[in-house]
């Protein structure tokens, strides 16, 4: 079993909502489509639902062509960001909407509505109508009804971007665990990378409609195709620079920073990307560099410390552990650790993956 | 913390107590008074205590009214609310149909009452008019200026025409409120159009059509304008309602005790069926 988009593509007037993409997601994987508002992701995943229909292209499901086939034949369910429930139907009968409409004998209904309520924790509000629960619980109803279903293909279109920070954390954790021996392809569409890590699985990153890169998400995060790639899944944004390598000296163009680099790379120029927490205030790793920078925006994000910095042309951001309180305006020199930076040839492509 | 006193913000709420004075606390009260005494002009009163309640809740006549009224409010009700959920679903949600539609349906609720009744005399008429003439060469016998049944038939579709859109405009909107996703979850689910209808858009739609019930329930039951001049209250009185035959006693047979006591027991049943609805709506939602 496994679902195929071939060089799928959707055309509204003149705008391209999904340039050319083919992906193939095999059976029980957990897929995260991430890309920031407008990549494309809701479109992707309904083109997959068969909610809308591809300009042209094919969409192949278990070895059938199933473009144009519609939804309601397609075995698949979905949960979106705002809570979709029945506003008069109960916990209970919300559930065993999908069921009841398959004509599934009622004892089976109870039994199988009683096994997921209670893997998502809702036995005690079964009675209860959505209006009277919290947001994360009618979400947790809405994830239900998905999962009651046995489905071949779950999508989930951002499911936690509605929730407040504490349910987001508790949910996305339980999240991964559903779906673990489940029979199923499960997409879910995020905006924020860091979801992605913690859910797992492949990733496919994606920037104006394109899918930039798929793969194991690990394998994404650490060895970015290219630039493009990085950039998405990286929050809060990679910061860029161009350097010039000659022999094993590495030397920035905008100012004198200098470093030896191991990178396996010919001499010339190269852009570098450097995910913010390989910027710290401390030393980290051996090969650390130091770099000065002047404060512009000091901020703590729970235990950990952003701090935005210029250093001449360079606008750039920096992640460090522990509360870290610097004043603005104020000189400060922060550690660059050299070997988790990524160089990037002139086409932006991914150079030192080795 | 002391608290600052200053009374001064009392002067902000003299403009409302004046205009809810003028407006509806003092003409009110003038009706109070017209209708616990009996005068005869020059400003000549005398106390008659509850004898014109008594007589108007004992009078034949207007319990005929009132039952008029309820009939025709609950027919309107029964076709208006249905048509115009139908026709709200069957309008275009995007594209250059929405404004066209929007406007077409706005079109018989910006016409002042009275040209509305007057065109839909002439409109009816059995010689000379469109409606009436139809129906009459196709082989009806009608006549609304004769018939009570046709009066009826005229006076209703005068209506439905006239405020259907009312509910349309309002479930409309309501319709519009609902977030595509919940269409997309009951296709997933394959739910039919009808059940889709049912456990979506309706529930959906409950605020609105509470609205659109209780304005439609208040606006008909007070209907005037547009029935007197249609059939002015006939033929003979069957299409008097409430304030039809209101009028007829305070003007016409200048009865100012018993009208401005038919007026408080009108004022009162209205409130009263308000009153009742509002609460069932609400505990209905408070249930759900």
């Amino acid at each position: 079993m496994s679902l195929e988009l071939k060089n799928v593509e959707k055309k509204v007037g003149i705008d391209t909502h999904i340039h050319p993409t083919s992906l193939k997601l095999e059976k029980n994987t957990i897929n995260v489509l991430l890309g920031s508002t407008l990549a494309g992701k809701t479109t992707l995943m309904q083109i997959m639902a068969g909610l809308d229909k591809p300009t042209s292209g094919e969409i192949w499901f278990d070895g059938k062509n199933v473009t144009g086939m519609k939804v309601q034949k397609r075995n698949c369910s979905m949960v979106y960001q705002q809570f979709i429930n029945y506003p008069n139907y109960t916990v209970y009968e919300n559930i065993a909407s999908p069921l009841a409409i398959t004509g599934v004998k009622t004892d089976e209904i109870k039994q199988r509505v009683g096994k997921v309520a209670e893997l998502l924790k809702l036995s005690a509000m079964l009675n209860k109508k959505p209006d009277e629960l919290s947001g994360g619980q009618q979400q947790r109803t809405a994830l239900a009804r998905a999962l009651v279903k046995d489905s071949d293909l779950i999508l989930l279109d951002e499911p936690l971007a509605n929730l407040d920070f504490k349910l987001r954390e508790e949910l996305r954790e339980e999240l991964p665990k559903l779906f673990e021996d489940r029979d199923c392809i499960v997409v879910y569409a995020t905006t924020e990378p860091s979801d992605a890590l913690m859910i797992g699985g492949n990733t496919a990153t994606l920037l104006e409609g394109k899918v930039i890169q798929y793969g194991k998400t690990l394998e994404v995060y650490n060895k970015p195709e290219n630039l493009i790639s990085a950039k998405v899944f990286s929050d809060p944004p990679m910061n860029i620079a161009e350097i010039t390598k000659s022999g094993d000296n590495c030397k920035f163009t905008d100012n004198d920073v200098q470093w030896k680099s191991s990178a396996k790379i010919k001499d010339g120029t190269y852009k570098i990307g450097i995910r913010p927490h390989n910027i710290t205030t401390y030393k980290e790793g051996n090969n650390s560099v130091e770099i000065n920078g002047k404060v512009q925006i000091s901020e703590l994000s729970g235990s950990e410390s952003l701090i935005h910095f210029t250093n001449g042309n360079l606008n750039w951001v920096s992640l460090s552990n522990g509360t870290q309180q610097k004043n603005v305006g104020e000189d400060t020199k922060l550690y660059m650790n050299t070997d988790e930076f990524l160089y990037f040839d002139q086409n932006n492509r991914l150079v030192n993956n080795g | 913390m002391n608290k600052t006193i200053n009374q001064k913000a009392w002067y902000f709420v003299i403009p409302v107590f004046v205009l809810v004075a003028f407006n509806a606390a003092i003409p009110l009260m003038t009706v109070v008074n017209y209708s616990f005494q009996e005068t005869f002009g020059n400003n000549v009163f005398a106390w008659e205590g509850t004898r014109w309640f008594k007589q108007i809740l004992l009078s034949e006549r207007f319990h005929a009214s009132l039952g008029r009224q309820f009939a025709f409010t609950f027919i309107i009700l029964l076709i208006q609310i249905p048509l115009g959920i139908a026709i709200a679903l069957t309008m275009p949600k995007k594209g250059w149909g929405v404004p066209v539609c929007l406007i077409l349906m706005s079109m018989p609720l910006l016409i002042p009452w009275n040209v509305v009744g007057a065109m839909w005399n002439i409109f009816a008429l059995p010689d000379i008019g469109f409606l009436g003439y139809t129906l009459n060469s196709v082989g009806f016998d009608y006549n609304f200026t004769q018939q009570p049944g046709d009066a009826w038939f005229t006076t209703i579709l005068m209506d439905v025409w006239h405020w259907t859109s009312l509910v349309v405009l309002l479930s409309y909107a309501g319709l519009n409120s609902i977030q595509p996703a919940y269409y997309q979850a009951a296709e997933i689910d394959g739910a039919s159009r009808w059940a889709t209808f049912r456990y979506i858009e309706l529930p959906k739609m409950k605020k609105v059509l509470t609205l659109a019930i209780l304005l439609r329930f208040m606006d008909s039951f007070m209907i005037y304008t547009e029935p007197f001049v249609l059939t002015g209250g006939g033929p003979g009185n069957t299409t008097a309602f409430l304030s039809i035959d209101l009028v007829k006693m305070a003007l016409g047979q200048f009865d100012l005790g018993p009208a401005a006591a038919m007026s408080l027991i009108y004022f009162f049943i209205v409130l009263l069926v308000c009153w009742v609805f509002y609460n069932l709506m609400m505990k209905n939602e408070a249930q759900s």
